[in-house]
């Protein structure tokens, strides 16, 4: 358990966050210049914060009323960091084993072959990094992270500096690294699709203050939390894949409703988290029939949110909480008000694999 | 080949040699710690500690010669302590060192400080939060990613040093096999009917070492911009 609590004044802003992280991931999620980036750095310790408090457990890394500042090295985290800063001069192995050499010799530690493993970073071992792409560099980075024998990760917007298909490519990474290392993780991010894929805890940040904490779904599935506007604005399903079908779709199981879906990796039986963006969803008083689209979730609405420009629907569905984003215009003409029953219609093809992650546990 | 030389020439090349040897082997440290502080920290005294470094660069070398005689003498202040415990600079092939080391300073820290420059902070911070120490990190990122910034510097502080004239022949004087470096010889030998051609193979000599210092320094620069980028 993380428990950071941060003043901190600069010219023109002022930081005053307060928040916990239990085990798992949590991600510190905002626009930029929200804070971000400020909370993690004193966490880190490259940010020695004017008064604050931040331990991880009873592992006291910072309490001003105190006196107490503990250098940056003596902090024991794994920096992720947004470009991966592996040193020029060395191999990949000697990157990898830089920060095993300065920890304590009695700290639990990760086995070097099950991180290699793990990142699929063998191949590398005896380059070095300006040999690198991109995504490659990035697995290296959180293997050097993980094998520094930390007590707590943290990762600033890891995958901001990668395109599309690296994301993709290191993002399965940090579902193992959330499932299978027992450590927690801080990360910040401003992508909704890296919240609903990764957090198991999400802290909303804005203008140096913490807005909301809470679990993942519950912070998404919520109109009135939405840090990077309505047009990202998507809730998170967690459903159980249940047969693959032949013609390329697999069909999920959705608290007791059907969801099809286009074919995804995970095999039947097994839990994934499924984000559905907002804008891809269409709602109806009556049940619809002769529609393309294969999914139809009935609920009732739980919430209509109006932002500017468009409006926000939360839908209490047997799936879980969906929002669909709507016109103003729409919402009046279907009357939806709070209680009223509506079928949610999610386009199969609509959702990108890229929203679709693995569930740990 | 070794007749090429004559005794009296000879004395004066190995003389330059080490003399330039040693004016570079100890001022080394002083210069990497100066060229770290100039680059990296903040402090007061700051530009005041940049201009005493650059001065030997700018004022005329008499000058810092005679500076030197005045500090370092048999009677200066840091000389006369100095001769108590035995190290006497003065007229001696050290003092000439120690004027050679002084002129070569600034040469050397500028080299040190702009590859140390071209260091990426962030990588150092890296090395912090995985648990280096500040002189771990200086020893493990910076020092490596620095190392040919640090010959290069070190070798054109060499170069300089064999050529130093006016501050060691004010400082130590010009005598024979024992401060008579090659620019001194080379004007000792214009002095005398006869010595032109001696003086010229000095000259050879000079210009050689001090094309290929400048040779190989220029490679090693090259190689810190690749070092820094990753190649």
């Amino acid at each position: 358990m993380l428990s950071v609590d941060l003043h901190h004044a600069f010219s023109g802003f002022t930081l005053d966050a307060q928040f916990e992280a239990p085990p798992g991931l949590t991600v510190l999620f905002g626009a930029s210049g929200s804070g971000k980036t400020t909370v993690i750095n004193a966490v880190a310790g490259l940010l020695m914060p004017d008064r604050g408090r931040i331990a991880v457990g009873d592992w006291m890394l910072l309490d001003t009323g105190r006196g107490v500042r503990l250098k940056p090295h003596r902090r024991r985290l794994g920096y992720i960091f947004q470009e991966a800063r592996l040193f020029p001069h060395l191999s990949v192995k000697q990157n990898l084993k830089y920060g095993a050499w300065f920890a304590p010799k009695d700290a639990p530690r990760e086995d070097m072959g099950r991180v290699v493993e793990l990142l699929g970073i063998g191949p590398l071992l005896e380059r070095r990094p300006g040999a690198l792409s991109g995504g490659e560099k990035q697995r290296v980075a959180i293997g050097r992270a993980l094998l520094s024998a930390p007590r707590l990760i943290l990762a600033d917007e890891p995958l901001s500096a990668l395109d599309e298909t690296r994301k993709a490519e290191i993002l399965p990474y940090f579902e193992r690294l959330r499932d299978e290392v027992d450590l927690p993780i801080l990360y910040v991010s401003h992508s909704a699709s890296e919240v609903a894929r990764l957090a198991t805890t999400v802290v909303v940040m804005e203008d140096g203050k913490v807005v909301r904490q809470g679990a993942a779904a519950e912070i998404l599935g919520d109109p009135d939390v939405l840090p990077m506007g309505a047009r990202e604005a998507g809730a998170v399903l967690t459903v159980t894949v249940k047969t693959h079908h032949a013609d390329g779709l697999t069909e999920l199981d959705a608290g007791g409703e059907p969801l099809f879906l286009p074919q995804i990796a995970q095999g039947p039986g097994h839990r994934v988290r499924v984000r559905i963006a907002a804008h891809d969803v269409i709602l109806s008083r009556s049940r619809p029939e002769g529609l393309s689209a294969l999914n139809i979730l009935s609920g009732v609405v739980h919430q209509v949110h109006r932002g500017e420009g468009a409006v926000i629907v939360a839908i209490d569905t047997g799936a879980g909480r969906v929002l669909a984003r709507i016109t103003l215009r729409s919402a009046q003409a279907l009357e939806l008000a709070t209680g009223v029953a509506v079928h949610a219609i999610v386009k199969t093809v609509s959702v990108a694999s890229s929203d679709i992650g693995a569930v740990g546990g | 080949m070794l007749d090429w030389l004559g005794p009296e020439e000879w004395a004066a090349v190995a003389l330059s040699l080490r003399v330039a040897f040693w004016a570079v082997a100890a001022s080394l440290p002083l210069g990497i710690f100066t060229a770290y502080a100039l680059a990296r920290w903040s402090f007061p005294g700051k530009q005041l500690l940049n201009g005493i470094v650059h001065l030997p660069l700018i004022l005329p070398p008499v000058v810092t010669g005679y500076m030197l005689l005045l500090t370092f003498g048999v009677k200066g202040p840091v000389g006369g302590l100095l001769n108590e415990i035995g190290i006497v600079f003065a007229f001696r092939w050290t003092g000439a060192a120690l004027a050679a080391g002084v002129m070569a300073f600034p040469l050397m820290v500028r080299a040190i400080r702009l590859s140390i420059e071209a260091v990426d902070v962030k990588l150092e911070q890296a090395g912090a939060t995985l648990g280096a120490s500040p002189l771990w990190v200086f020893l493990t990122v910076t020092l490596p990613m620095t190392l040919p910034g640090i010959v290069a510097g070190a070798i054109l502080a060499f170069a300089k040093a064999m050529g130093e004239f006016g501050a060691t022949i004010t400082f130590v004087s010009n005598i024979p096999g024992q401060t008579r470096t090659i620019p001194s010889a080379i004007y000792a030998f214009l002095q005398v009917p006869g010595g032109e051609s001696s003086a010229l193979k000095l000259v050879l000599v000079s210009v050689t070492v001090a094309m290929a210092a400048l040779l190989i320094s220029e490679i090693l620069a090259r190689r810190v911009a690749d070092r820094v980028g990753g190649k």
